[in-house]
Parts: C-alpha cells; structure tokens; sequence
C-alpha cells in the first residue's frame, strides 16, 4: 500500500492500457519491502510522495515543480535536470527530484543483464522511476537528489562503461531508427553512424558551447521512423541513387493475391481484393509506373522514392543498390517562428566508414552556426534569418534544384558586388558625360 | 539511511574519473538471429496486429511481438519485462522510438507461449500490463512528455490524459482496421520537448495566461536580466514598483518586472529561468488539438498538424472533453477515408471545411492563424472552396451577432 490517500490517481487504474498508476502503487509497496535489501540513499517515501504531489496536481489542475538551476556533475554542463518541489515540507521525498540523461545505446537493443543493472542502481541511489525513454532518445532516471549526482554517474562509468547524455545548449543525444539491425528498407547502417557520431562529438555532448541545441537524427529511409525530418537540425535519412529492385514473380503474386499488400498492415478490415492500378499505380505521386506485357515498369528517372510501393509489395519491390543518405537542415518545435521542418541540405551523400565527408558537412555547419547564431537560436532560425544560400556558402556546396521546391517569388535578389560586371563603384563624371543633372 | 560512496570523492572530483566514453555498442546488445542476419533481411509481415515477422536471405527468421508500454516505468516492472525476455527470448529485448516494448524469438514456434505469458499479465487495477498490438494501419502507443509528474512548465498532464486516450481507443490499437497509421502525441507545454507539430492527432498543453509576477522576491530569487531576455516575444521588461510588503506591512520600492500581456505567448521561458514568474492557473490551462501532420515521405510530403480546437480544459482524472473530441476525428477518418490515406491527406483531399463538418468540430476565430509571416500562408488565396451543411444560409448570417 502507498502512504497515501490518491482517489483521483485511482480513476486512472481502470481501462484495458497499462495502468501507470498501478504501476507506481506496486513500485512503492515493492520499495517498502525492499526484497531485494537496498540500503537505499533517497527516502523510501520517494514513490509516494511523488504520487501525492501528482495527486495534489489532479486536484488544484496547477503543476507543483520548479525549475532547478544548476546542477550537474564535474565537468559537464548537460545531462542532469534540476528539479525541486514547490511544496517540499508536504513532500519531503521529492524535495529534490533531479533527472539524469543516460545515453541510450542505438537503436534501443538492450541484454537483459545492462538493464537489470541499471534497475538495481536507480533503486538503491534514485526514485526506481524511469521513462523509457525521453522524447529524444535517452534512458531517462526520474529523480534523485543532489548528493547523489556524482555517485551514479561514477557507478555509470565505473561499473556499467556507460555514459549521460546530452541537455541544455549542447549536442543532444543523437538517436536513429533500428536501421539494417530488422529492416529491409534501410538504406544505410544507422546505428553505426549514429554510434560513430555520439563517439566523435562527446565534447560536444557533455559541455555547452552552441548557442542552443543541437539535433542529429537518423532515419533509414524516407518512412521516417524516428522522424528526423521534423525534429533534428541535421536529419539524414537514407535513400538511394539507381533502380527500385523488383521481383516480377512476387509482383504477380501480389496481383493475384497470394500475398498480402502491405505486409499485412491491412488486414484487419476488408478493403476488397488487392489492386495494383488503384493501389499502387494510381496512387504513385510522380505516375512513374505502368503494367506492360503482365510486367511492372517504373521510370526510375522519374522516380522520388516516397516508398509507397515499397511499402505496398514488400517482397516484389526494394530500395536500390546505390545507397546513401539525403541531409537535410534546420528542423524545431514552433518555439518562435513557428515550426520548422528540415530543408534538403544534401540530396546525396556516400554513409561509408569512416564517414568523413559528413564530419566535414557537420563541422561546417556548426562553425557557421556557432560564428553567426544568436543565443538560443536553432540552426533553422539562423537559417531563416540569414538565408539559405548563407548556409550554402557556408558549407561550400553548390546550388542546385534539389534545394528547392520551387523557385524564389520575390525577385528581390542580392547580388555579389563581385558577380556584376565592373563591380559596384562607378565613375560620377563619366555617368553626367551622358546624362544632365 | 546510512550514505554508501560509490568510490566517488568529493574532495578530489578528478581522481579516477571516467568522461566522455558515449553510449555502450549496439552491436553487444543485439539477439543473436539480429547480429547473425544483421544487413541481410529481405522482407517482412505482419501475421497478426502486433506480431512481426522478418526473413532474412539466410533463410532466418526472427519474430517480433509488440507490446504498448508506459513511458513511465518502475524498476519493478521494468524487472518484470526483463524476466519476459530472459524466459522466451535468450535475454534480449527493445523499445521503439515510440515507447513500445518488442520481444524477440527466432521460431515460430516460440510466439504462442510468449503471446500467452504478455496477454495473461495484468496490473493490480485490472489494466493490461503487455497489451500486444501497435502495427500497421492502426495506432500505435502515444509518445508523450513528462506533464505534472516531473515539469515545472507544464499546461496539463502527460501520462494521464494519455492513459485516458489510449483506453478510449484501445481497439485501434489492437486491430489494423484505420485507413493508414495513426500517429497520436503529446506535449505538455507550447515549447514541445516532445515534438508533435507533424502527428496525425496531436494534443498540447497549453497555458492562456501570462505570468503572475511575485514583485517582493523576484530581485531576492532572480537575477533579472536573465528573466527579461528569457522571453522569446520581448513582453518582459525591468520596471521599479512601489508595493505594500506581505513581510512587514511597509510601502516599498522594488526592483520587479513589467508583462507585456498583449505579447506574452505563455510558453513559460521566464519561468524556466526565474520562479518568481509562475504561470500555472487551473482554469487558463488545458490543451489545443492539432490534427493532420505526418513525417513519412509516403504519397505526400510531410506535414505539420494544423490546429482543430483552440482549447480543451483540464478535466482529471479522465479528461471526458478530450477522449470525446479525438474519438470524434478518429471515427470520422476511419469512417471516410481511403485506403492508405494519412489523416491529413484525407482533410486536404476533402479540404479542412469538410474536414470540421465530418469531425462535428466548430470553426471558430482562434483557427486562424495571426502569428507572424507564416500566419498569411495558411488562408486561402483560391476562390475554389466548397458550400458545407453549416455554411451560412443568408449573408447576414455571416454577421457576428
């Protein structure tokens, strides 16, 4: 039993979804018990107190945390969130209910002794809460007090070889889809980047030097699982260069319903017998595939590999051979502007080892942004502020369509005094030789 | 509650410090069928909601069970999900970005038991703990941020009003039986640490008044330059204040802070970096509902979700108003529209005045956006629009009464 009294929090331990609820009850009766004999370093009380402050919270609809200013371990300035309660004499368990940031390994495969290890550690120096995981990818540790900071961080370190992640103004933990670990789709080894990245930029991770946050995210393909389009300032998400691969026999296997479109992803309605020409033909946004002699052809050229009839027939159709990623820059939440989704940076480039054309790209990026950012000004916001052919500049690439949906509407174009013939600086008295004042 | 060092010592922070090793390998945690076929998968299916099969060109094949997990989660049961996979699945196991639990066998023949064990498991209340579902053309779990449990600018709660929908929905969950993926989200506040300007349905948090300022301490508990430049709109500037003091009685001059109310967009920044600037207030917060974003290159380009209802108040412990309005959407888009069609594909074929007469959801001024340049680029520059059901019979009607 908790020690407290929490009917509104109970109405939530009804209905068929997991009950966080119930799950916190069982997490506090567990902790008072204590069978597996922690000499626990916060108060026992923690569960319950935490429960009583949402309780307090569903009762006056008004939030009862502050914001914890600085703390942190030695040497970094991320990964631990200051949190203080605003009524800590009522709460006294959750007086101090800091989080810390652990980064997750990529693509979120874990063995079962890492985990258990990590449970026995945020039990005996933490609240035993946890998100699994944080919006941006991280292990989330979900309370804990001052004192105990440095003393999880070296057990991370010390014991489990395991570093925090990122927060504040720094690189942010990178995170990507499971990539070629399970997917057919994915173009490129995102984890593996994803790894190599997190490794190389460590600096960046653990001590403040942007101007805000930064955000890499990698997507396998155009699907977007982890949704770096819309959330990263530097997303990259795989794609290819030459022919979509088909398997005629399994096109005809589709067509007469031997096998199930969309892997399946349909079936729990009856759409009717499987149309190639509706569904997939039809459906193409570029009309670049037509049947001919009981055969399907695609214009490749005309191709924008949306992954539509990819995902339609998963065993005719596949992504290319000459694969890569396309870059894209500048996403965030509407925080100010309102928001941002990347812009194609990079319509292709190479995601071989040791991947140091895209270290290139990163670091111009970044040196641009860190000469020309404002304080808390995302790279989409410089980018909307000085313009996309700054970044262009910036990063020495050249302009080419791709960049664009369409060309400018205004014709209100800056020109280089060293692209107009002569340059800017003219002669006066020549000028009035021709016209009169 | 003795203290036990970890071997950490204060007075020499430097000795034996380990920094900057990054995240453990990948490649240590991955199941044998992944690490052995790792590359080499050809293609996939989904036998039934929630279980996935992937073959590889070795012939390997690896199925996934799918269970809706809380993002919240107690070590205990955590510890639990861990003994699930050392029984069924040699001691492996993962998440999905959206907080799904996936269990991993090599043989068909190991589904069954395992869907028994996660099926059979059931919370203290009576809740599913391991619910299997969350693929295809159905919802999957709903990401979401922290809310009153842990945030110190948050407009409504996370977990709860979250629980609340997903039970609302559960079968959708369950079933495949949706035109195409619905993606669900959640964000607390305005600032979207979870970000859900491009979800299908998305719920946010959201605050409608400006800060109450606390003119006696804030010089005392903030450094004031720091309060002022924190405001993203530019609303907060120094301003000296007579007041009467709650300590003493006494008429006083301080050093506080003037709110420009007209511009405060109530995102809380100030708050972040002073506590003498609270914003939370029971009847101004609730959430905004935005529908018809999406990430996913398929068909269309991605989308950012566009507000639907301006507001929703906070009604714990179930929040009735919001379950209804998002059942609403859902019902409307199951019911009409196409295979394969995203939400928001379905409200631009249909255009967004269709879209409000099928969902049963007022129009009203709030929908029209007035913030900034982006603002102009969201009416309508086309005279191709269509008559609905509700639309004004006589031009008085147009009227505002």
């Amino acid at each position: 039993m908790t020690k407290r009294e929490t009917p509104q929090l109970d109405e939530l331990e009804s209905g068929p979804w997991p009950s966080f609820v119930s799950d916190l009850k069982k997490q506090s009766e567990v902790r008072h018990q204590n069978p597996h004999q922690f000499e626990y370093q916060i108060p026992e009380d923690v569960v319950d107190d935490l429960m009583g402050v949402l309780e307090l919270s569903y009762n006056e609809k008004e939030v009862h945390w502050k914001h914890g200013g600085i703390v942190g371990v030695f040497g970094y300035g991320g990964g631990v969130i200051g949190r203080y309660c605003d009524q800590p004499e009522m709460f006294p368990g959750v007086a101090h209910f800091h989080t810390m940031r652990v980064n997750q390994p990529n693509g979120k495969y874990y063995s079962t002794d890492f985990l258990r290890q990590l449970c026995d550690l945020w039990d005996f120096r933490g609240s035993g809460i946890f998100n699994m995981h944080g919006s941006t990818g991280d292990i989330i540790l979900l309370g804990t007090r001052t004192e105990q900071l440095e003393e999880v961080f070296y057990e991370l370190t010390h014991n489990m070889d395991q570093d925090l992640g990122g927060s504040g103004s720094n690189l942010r933990t990178p995170a990507c889809c499971l990539g070629e670990s399970r997917c057919e789709w994915s173009c490129f080894n995102t984890q593996e980047l994803c790894y190599q990245l997190t490794q190389e930029y460590q600096d960046e991770l653990h001590r403040p030097a942007f101007p805000y946050k930064f955000k890499f995210k990698f997507d396998g393909c155009p699907n977007g699982c982890v949704a770096a389009i819309a959330r990263a300032d530097l997303s990259f998400v795989g794609t290819w260069k030459d022919d979509i691969q088909i398997d005629q026999e399994a096109v005809q296997a589709y067509i007469g319903g031997e096998l199930p479109p969309n892997g399946g992803a349909h079936a729990g309605r009856d759409w009717g017998p499987f149309d190639i020409q509706k569904e997939v033909i039809d459906r193409c946004p570029t009309n670049c595939m037509w049947m001919e002699d009981g055969k399907l052809k695609i214009d490749n050229k005309e191709c924008t590999r949306c992954m539509h009839c990819i995902n339609v027939m998963p065993r005719a159709l596949g992504p290319g051979k000459e694969k890569g990623a396309s870059v894209l820059a500048g996403a965030k939440a509407p925080i100010l502007d309102g928001a941002q989704m990347s812009s194609m940076l990079v319509p292709f480039i190479p995601t071989e080892e040791p991947y140091d054309e895209i270290k290139e790209l990163i670091e111009s990026v970044w040196d641009w942004w860190m000469e020309e950012g404002r304080n808390r000004e995302r790279l989409g916001e410089l980018m909307k502020r000085q313009g996309f052919q700054k970044m262009l500049e910036m990063t020495s690439l050249r302009s080419i369509p791709q960049h664009v949906q369409e060309p400018r509407h205004s014709p209100y174009i800056f020109w280089k005094e060293e692209e107009v013939p002569g340059g800017f600086e003219r002669d006066l008295q020549d000028f009035r030789k021709r016209h009169q004042r | 509650m003795a203290f036990v060092s970890s071997g950490y010592d204060p007075e020499n922070p430097m000795q034996d410090r380990i920094t900057d090793i990054g995240n453990r390998y990948y490649g240590d945690f991955l199941p044998p069928v992944i690490k052995e076929n790792f590359g080499q998968w050809q293609w996939h299916e989904i036998l039934e909601p929630g279980i996935l099969m992937h073959k590889a060109e070795s012939g390997a094949e690896v199925y996934t069970i799918r269970v809706g997990g809380c993002r919240l989660m107690s070590a205990e049961l955590l510890r639990e999900i861990l003994d699930i996979a050392d029984k069924h699945c040699d001691g492996y196991l993962r998440f999905t970005t959206r907080n799904n639990v996936e269990f991993m066998v090599d043989s068909k023949d190991k589904v069954e038991p395992l869907k028994q064990d996660l099926m059979s498991r059931k919370m203290e209340g009576g809740s599913y703990k391991f619910p299997i579902g969350g693929t295809g053309a159905g919802m999957t779990n709903i990401i979401h941020t922290q809310g009153w449990i842990h945030c110190h600018t948050p407009a409504t709660d996370a977990s709860g009003p979250v629980k609340c929908v997903l039970d609302e929905l559960f079968e959708e969950f369950q079933n495949m039986q949706l035109p195409a993926q619905l993606r669900i989200s959640l964000a607390c506040c305005l600032n979207m640490c979870g970000a859900v300007h491009c979800s299908d349905i998305a719920m946010l948090g959201y605050h409608r008044k400006p800060p109450i300022i606390d003119d006696e301490w804030i010089d005392s508990l903030c450094e004031l330059p720091l309060a002022v430049a924190a405001c993203p709109t530019a609303a907060i500037k120094p301003k000296k204040k007579e007041i009467v003091s709650e300590r003493t009685g006494e008429t006083k001059e301080v050093k506080s802070v003037e709110v420009n109310n007209d511009r405060c967009m109530y995102c809380g920044n100030c708050y972040t970096m002073c506590p003498s600037l609270p914003l939370a207030d029971a009847e101004g917060d609730g959430l905004v509902i935005m529908a018809g974003g999406k990430v996913s290159n398929r068909i269309s380009e991605p989308k950012f979700s566009k507000v639907v209802v301006a507001f929703v108040p906070n009604e714990p412990p179930r929040w009735p108003t919001l379950t209804n309005v998002i059942r609403q959407i859902v019902d409307a888009y199951k019911k009409n529209a196409d295979k394969y069609e995203r939400l928001g594909e379905w409200a631009e074929r249909i255009g967004w005045e269709q879209f409000f007469e099928k969902c049963g959801l007022d129009f009203t001024h709030h929908l029209i956006d007035d913030f900034r340049d982006p603002a102009y680029y969201t009416w309508r520059q086309t005279t191709n629009f269509k008559f609905t059901d509700s639309f004004p019979t006589e031009y008085s009607q147009m009227k505002v009464e």
